[in-house]
């Protein structure tokens, strides 16, 4: 047993001329729960699909359990698909389904009955083994398509978009059926989503692609509050930037002009004078204040408020400040606080709590 | 939306005058004339009888039948086994020359059948183009005696009803969800695998209404039998010909026909059940 169940070092694929993936390496632990996150068209389907065998890598290599898998063919893989449309074959019933695998592999019915029924059993299902896949719901479908990609007892499951076509309701439950069902199986989950929600809420660990290759690798706290470049901040969750250009650089702090306020952030990456960057902040790690609520405003930068946008948990703002840049803050609700009435255009004060921005680098 | 009704209203009356006149009333004259007596001067009178149907288990009229649908299964199989390799090799070919060929697939319709069927016996007659090509060529040394022989008849059926197997086959297999393809390669299926328990199961219906295509007029194309076969070659079609024209027995024909359309019925019942069985929910 080597360290990582799947390796990809340098990888690149071309379609024609198109480059799909770029330099991709990435090594995946025994066990652990991976999502690829990614916009559509980000390359995140083609590593799915060059893991399961569909696709080859046009430079590089792919490890399997340490093995050189390039020239391997899909059915001699030890890991298996969920698929986004589940694909179960719908002239078979659940329990045929669900063996099909091993009947590929010539077992006796003796033993394949058992394997079965567990199988139908670790996903809740057992009841339902003489149905078609027609007569039962999105979400027992799913599981169906789970059961069968877990019985052969897979390195790793692949896991392509299985809940989009789920309704939002289902789709949380799955979520966490599906978190659990990892946790006890002990196999290694690749999962690919679009939706960053998603991604954060299951994986252990998240890999955020755009146009092909890596943005970062990391926890999912890690990509949300220190996102390594715009790209990452953009996509995943909501974010106000506020470019600007770097003053001075001393003990370790940036010194930067935001809104005409001249301010110093702390950063540990060292920045010249006339460096480009841009302060990032989340909307939750803004907030807002009544003109009649402070006293010092020192620190502050004034605003009108655009929108107000009511979600039960939270209200959302959007704030216009002086220089006519619209901002979203995030505002949650709490007992004890009943300033969180806001009306058009009446005026407010925003601030952050220093250390929560997060400063980047300006990308061209 | 009144307009639209009254277009409505137009399309089904028309539709249903339609199929009243030229197929309900005509298959109730069909069946009244299968039960009149023949009668030499008004081809049928009163009274009614069942004489024509029990004629009709005359041991001639059974081997006619038997021999008939014998050669519409054997036909049967025949474009089956050459239609679907070719139904199922049209799907996996490049859209581009996917039309072209479904384009000279379709391209003989063009020409009547008839005009073909006389081109087959230019080509299979004892001095026609293929003997004198295999002669020609030193592989035969007699001609082939192709011409008035079921083989002929079996050729020309074939030739003639080909396209109505692939048709839909093609149109079942294009259909076919690719993923399901997938699935079953990434649970570990072999190709012959794959075909033997995803792609044939799911073609079924495909199959049947191809089958049902091809045995139906292969049993009534009368001129094909009567062109290919010669005069020993009589089967239901160009003995139901032969019953009205040539021996006038307007109301024994109309009871052969009868029976034909009987057969059709259960092939339509066949063929609806196991429709039903790959499409409903119940089943399993």
């Amino acid at each position: 047993m080597t360290d990582y169940v799947i390796e990809l070092q340098d990888i690149n694929k071309r379609f024609h001329d198109q480059h799909v993936l770029n330099n991709i390496n990435l090594q995946i632990k025994h066990g652990e729960f991976l999502t690829l996150l990614g916009p559509s068209g980000c390359g995140k389907t083609t590593i799915l699909r060059m893991i399961s065998g569909f696709e080859q890598p046009t430079h590089g290599q792919l490890l399997i359990d340490g093995k050189n898998a390039n020239n391997l063919i899909a059915e001699a893989r030890n890991v298996h698909t969920v698929f986004q449309s589940f694909a179960l074959f719908p002239h078979m019933t659940v329990y045929e389904n669900v063996a099909f695998s091993l009947r590929c592999q010539k077992l006796p019915e003796t033993e394949i009955k058992p394997r079965v029924f567990e199988a139908l059993q670790i996903v809740k299902l057992a009841d339902f083994a003489q149905r078609k896949p027609a007569q039962l719901s999105g979400g027992q479908q799913q599981r169906v398509a789970i059961a069968r990609a877990i019985i052969n007892r897979p390195l790793v499951l692949l896991l392509d978009e299985p809940l989009s076509s789920l309704d939002y309701r289902l789709r949380k439950s799955m979520q966490v059926e599906l978190k659990q069902l990892q946790r006890k199986l002990g196999i290694t989950f690749i999962f690919v989503t679009h939706d960053q929600e998603e991604a954060l809420s299951m994986s252990d660990r998240v890999v955020v692609l755009h146009d092909g290759q890596i943005q970062q690798i990391g926890k999912p706290r890690e990509v949300y509050e220190n996102p390594a470049n715009l790209t990452v901040a953009k996509f995943i969750g909501e974010v106000n930037i506020f470019p600007t250009t770097v003053i001075a650089y001393q003990n370790n702090a940036i010194t930067v002009e935001i809104e005409g306020q001249v301010h110093s952030y702390k950063s540990k990456k060292a920045y010249l004078p006339e460096d480009k960057v841009n302060i990032l902040l989340r909307p939750e790690d803004i907030r807002v204040y009544d003109t009649t609520e402070v006293d010092d405003t020192n620190d502050m930068y004034p605003g009108i408020i655009e929108e107000v946008i009511y979600k039960g948990t939270t209200v959302d703002l959007m704030v216009k400040l002086n220089s006519g840049k619209v901002i979203h803050a995030m505002e949650f609700f709490d007992e004890d606080d009943d300033s969180l009435v806001y009306t058009l255009g009446e005026k407010v004060w925003i601030q952050w709590i220093r250390g929560w921005e997060v400063i980047l680098p300006h990308e061209a | 939306m009144k307009h639209n009704n009254y277009f409505k209203v137009f399309t089904l009356t028309s539709i249903w005058a339609w199929l009243s006149i030229f197929v309900l009333l005509s298959f109730c004259m069909t069946l009244i004339a299968s039960l009149l007596t023949p009668n030499e001067q008004t081809i049928f009178s009163l009274p009614f009888t069942l004489s024509n149907y029990t004629q009709l288990f005359n041991l001639i009229y059974v081997k006619i039948f038997l021999k008939s649908l014998y050669l519409a299964l054997l036909c049967t199989s025949i474009c089956l086994l050459l239609g679907y390799p070719f139904a199922y090799f049209l799907t996996k070919t490049n859209e581009k020359y996917r039309e072209f060929l479904l384009i000279l697939l379709i391209i003989p319709f063009w020409t009547s059948s008839l005009i073909r069927t006389y081109a087959i016996i230019a080509i299979i007659k004892t001095k026609g183009v293929l003997n004198t090509l295999l002669i020609s060529l030193g592989i035969i040394h007699h001609p082939l005696q192709l011409l008035f022989t079921n083989t002929a008849v079996i050729i020309g059926l074939v030739y003639n009803l080909l396209p109505f197997m692939i048709l839909p086959l093609y149109a079942n297999l294009e259909k076919h969800d690719q993923s399901l393809i997938e699935a079953a390669k990434d649970l570990g299926a072999t190709k012959f695998t794959i075909f033997k328990r995803i792609t044939l199961p799911l073609s079924m219906p495909g199959i049947i209404s191809g089958a049902i295509l091809v045995i139906l007029p292969s049993m009534t194309l009368f001129y094909i039998p009567d062109l290919l076969g010669g005069a020993k070659s009589l089967l239901l079609g160009n003995l139901i010909e032969y019953q009205f024209l040539t021996a006038h027995n307007w109301s024994q024909g109309s009871a052969t026909s009868m029976l034909l359309t009987l057969l059709m019925g259960l092939l339509l019942i066949v063929y609806w059940h196991s429709m039903k069985k790959t499409n409903t929910k119940e089943f399993s």
